[in-house]
């Protein structure tokens, strides 16, 4: 099989065993959810709900604000009993709406047009996704009507659906290729015709043989959409890198795919798009890989968006004793957890609980310079020579050296034979060079 | 303590919290150095097997002056030996020794290469030089007769008590290596004059195969510095053979195996993208033959590396490489 990649990159231990032929299967609907009124890259949204409301599921909670912003929806029915501030997977306690399950669910739908979605217009189609509160499911959680608007002057040539799964340990995407191809294959047509592309890529890792099988054979008849195998390699599902891979074409420093006519969407994302478009529903769903060796049994789990992590990890057999590590999403991006009261948000891919085996104290020693680090980054980057800048505090210095460009994909401190946290000394330097370009201008 | 692995109280116990990735290649500076000592215990076995145990006192001594200089001046700034570099730096300038050499400047050797060619700059990581080479050198400028007086292997049959190397045969006029036969068992197997550790160019190989196969070493840097020896040495062949010696001979006499497969090949003091450690091997090879065909010396490997170690910094910053998605300038 003729495999396309990028340069550089890692190979971590993949551990997707745990889950990989695991069928989806839908969690219990729960008593109660926290929804976060924040869960994409933008705008906060306001809620348009009060204390004691009944809210019907599907229905509006929240509305986006601005327009880099994105609906929230109620993902059970029942009684709004709080609004104030939970813990959020995100690392703060973060505005939530509190919702305890009453009654029979009863659905609002997200929109009533009656004709296929042939039959509607460009716009139409972009409210519904708008409407629906969809938004980039593969983890950065970026809003889709946002991403399927570019300004009128950037063509769109090239759309690509992401099925890499890079991250190891998730097989969330993988089990929906598997499970859900018919529906993702029209969620990927709806958003052929919101970008008006003849064509569209659908880029999966050759890890997943099944996966690439059940696609290459739901698009036979489909001329327009072709199925690209990956090489196995981190972090192949990185947007750029994956540009990169399907059509060799770089995205140019500190701009957007958009720019060299590209759009990337998520596998999850098109699923999203099929179910509110088709199915009316808005996005209220999420598949969980919950998965790990501090798991009892790893499932793949359907879950409404709000459920606390503990009612996943109980539906999948429990903790084990010597659990030391919770993850939302995968080991080399996922933000470590020190509550299972956080919420399932929109960005949800995983969660990963490792035992003490698997989460050992690293010893950290001074750099020595073997170059791993180097050879390993995606973005062509030096991380020791930025760390080390970053740690000095010359954070003009590290500017200079590219730290923007980092898409913190973690290949640089996974090779490090030194232990060096890379990943957080350049974060540390991102966030204070942030701030000081705010001050200046 | 560093950064990550913070244990913090909460209903499940202690959760581990920390900033991503939370999975590692499992390798560490610690495996590094102890995969460094296997790979050089063929040559071990080999320097013991032709020079006696008296090799085996001078690699002992030269570790033990090391970790005792390491911790001394470690204790002075109040840190602690952790890496166990130490270890390889005695083991390394050990082997570029005579076997006959006085306990007491392996002492001193010791001293220096650890004191002036690593902790001075900090320790393990920071140091320009490879300190085991600095070491030597140090020995070699402050006391060249001594350096240079080689025994012969205790299977040689010979009434000298000392002997020329065959490089040293070559420079001053006496060439030992006639046919085959000399070369196979002088300079791949090893039953020749010389240093504890560059007898056995075979030896030598095998452990530098594990480390590359291991990835502990950049392979780029061993490949592209025997190359260039061989092709430089072989253009000066082809132009005299009378007076240059040929390229085979170049690849395995003197420290060159060692140098290009365990003291080029230090990670620290050679360049961290690929394209550097091209450039560094063949300018290593360069070097080397230049010093051994043109040089005072019989033997240039020791030089040429560190040369090479003091542009390091600069062929870095010559190949850095242009940032994903950036127009080439």
């Amino acid at each position: 099989m003729k495999v396309s990649s990028f340069k550089h990159g890692s190979h971590p231990a993949e551990f997707k065993e745990y889950t990989e032929h695991k069928t989806l299967e839908p969690l219990p609907i729960p008593e109660e959810v926290f929804i976060p009124v924040i869960q994409h890259i933008g705008a906060p949204c306001k809620p348009v709900v009060k204390v004691g409301d009944e809210v019907k599921t599907g229905q509006l909670i929240a509305e986006s604000t601005g327009f880099v912003s994105s609906n929230i929806h109620s993902s059970i029915t029942g009684k709004v009993k709080k609004i104030g501030d939970f813990p959020h997977p995100n690392g703060t306690k973060s505005p939530m709406i509190q919702i305890v399950a009453e009654g029979d669910e009863e659905w609002v739908k997200v929109h009533d047009h009656t004709e296929p979605w042939g039959e509607m217009s460009v716009e139409q189609l972009k409210k519904i996704i708008a409407d629906a509160g969809i938004v980039g499911m593969g983890g950065a959680a970026f809003p889709t009507n946002v991403k399927v608007s570019p300004p009128r002057d950037k063509k769109i040539e090239t759309f690509i659906i992401n099925g890499c799964e890079c991250e190891p340990y998730l097989t969330a995407d993988h089990r929906m290729m598997v499970e859900q191809a018919k529906e993702m294959i029209e969620g990927t047509q709806i958003l052929m015709k919101i970008l008006d592309v003849e064509k569209a890529f659908i880029g999966i890792e050759s890890n997943k043989p099944d996966a690439i099988e059940i696609m290459q054979k739901s698009t036979e008849h489909l001329p327009g959409i072709t199925i690209i195998p990956l090489k196995v390699k981190y972090p192949q599902g990185a947007e750029k890198m994956l540009i990169k891979a399907v059509n060799k074409r770089e995205v140019p420093a500190g701009s957007l795919p958009m720019d060299v006519g590209c759009v990337v969407n998520n596998v999850g994302t098109a699923i999203a798009v099929y179910e509110a478009v088709v199915k009316k529903i808005p996005s209220i769903n999420r598949i969980v890989t919950v998965t790990g060796d501090a798991v009892t049994e790893p499932k793949n789990v359907i879950a409404r968006i709000g459920t606390p992590f503990s009612k996943l990890i109980e539906f999948c057999g429990g903790l084990k004793p010597d659990t030391k590590k919770i993850l939302m999403g995968g080991p080399m991006m996922g933000v470590a957890q020190y509550s299972l009261d956080v919420p399932v948000v929109k960005a949800t891919s995983g969660i990963l609980c490792l035992t003490k085996k698997s989460v050992p104290y690293r010893e950290e020693f001074t750099c020595i310079v073997c170059g791993r680090c180097v050879h390993a980054c995606p973005m062509f980057l030096v991380p020791t020579r930025i760390a080390r800048a970053v740690e000095a505090g010359k954070f003009e210095m590290a500017d200079e050296l590219g730290i923007m460009n980092c898409i913190e994909c973690g290949s640089c401190a996974y090779e490090c034979p030194s232990n060096i946290p890379l990943v957080q000394r350049i974060r540390i330097g991102k966030n204070k060079i942030r701030e000081m370009k705010n001050k200046k201008s | 303590m560093s950064e990550q692995n913070n244990p913090t109280e909460n209903s499940l116990g202690r959760l581990v919290l920390s900033s991503s990735p939370h999975q590692n290649s499992n390798d560490d500076v610690k495996k590094i150095m102890r995969g460094v000592v296997l790979a050089l215990l063929p040559a071990v076995v080999f320097s013991v097997y032709y020079f006696g145990l008296r090799s085996m006192l001078v690699i002992m001594t030269a570790i033990a002056a090391c970790l005792v200089t390491e911790f001394l001046l470690k204790k002075l700034r109040n840190k602690k030996i952790n890496e166990g570099s130490a270890v390889v730096t005695g083991l390394l300038l050990a082997m570029t020794l005579p076997p006959s050499i006085h306990l007491g400047y392996v002492v001193l050797g010791s001293v220096f290469a650890i004191g002036i060619g690593k902790e001075i700059f900090g320790g393990l990581g920071n140091n320009i030089f490879n300190p085991a080479l600095l070491g030597r050198a140090f020995l070699q400028a402050s006391f060249p007769v001594k350096m240079t007086t080689w025994t012969p292997t205790k299977l040689m049959v010979l009434d000298a008590k000392t002997f020329a190397t065959p490089l040293g045969g070559f420079k001053f006029g006496e060439n030992i290596i006639h046919n085959f036969s000399d070369y196979w068992n002088g300079l791949i197997m090893g039953n020749i004059g010389g240093c504890i550790g560059e007898t056995s160019a075979a030896a030598i190989a095998l452990g530098g195969f594990y480390l590359i196969v291991k990835r502990w070493s950049d392979w780029r840097i061993p490949v592209s510095y025997l190359l260039s020896v061989f092709v430089l040495g072989g253009i000066f062949w082809l132009i005299n053979p009378a007076q240059y010696p040929d390229p085979v001979f170049h690849l395995f006499s003197g420290g060159l195996m060692l140098g290009a497969f365990f003291m080029a090949t230090d990670m620290v003091t050679s360049p961290e993208t690929k394209l550097g450690s091209w450039i560094f091997g063949i300018g290593c090879g360069f070097f080397l033959v230049l010093i051994r065909l043109f040089g005072g010396l019989p033997e240039g490997v020791m030089y040429s590396i560190l040369l090479m170690n003091a542009i390091t910094p600069l062929i870095n910053r010559f190949t850095q490489p242009t940032v994903f998605g950036e127009v080439v300038k």
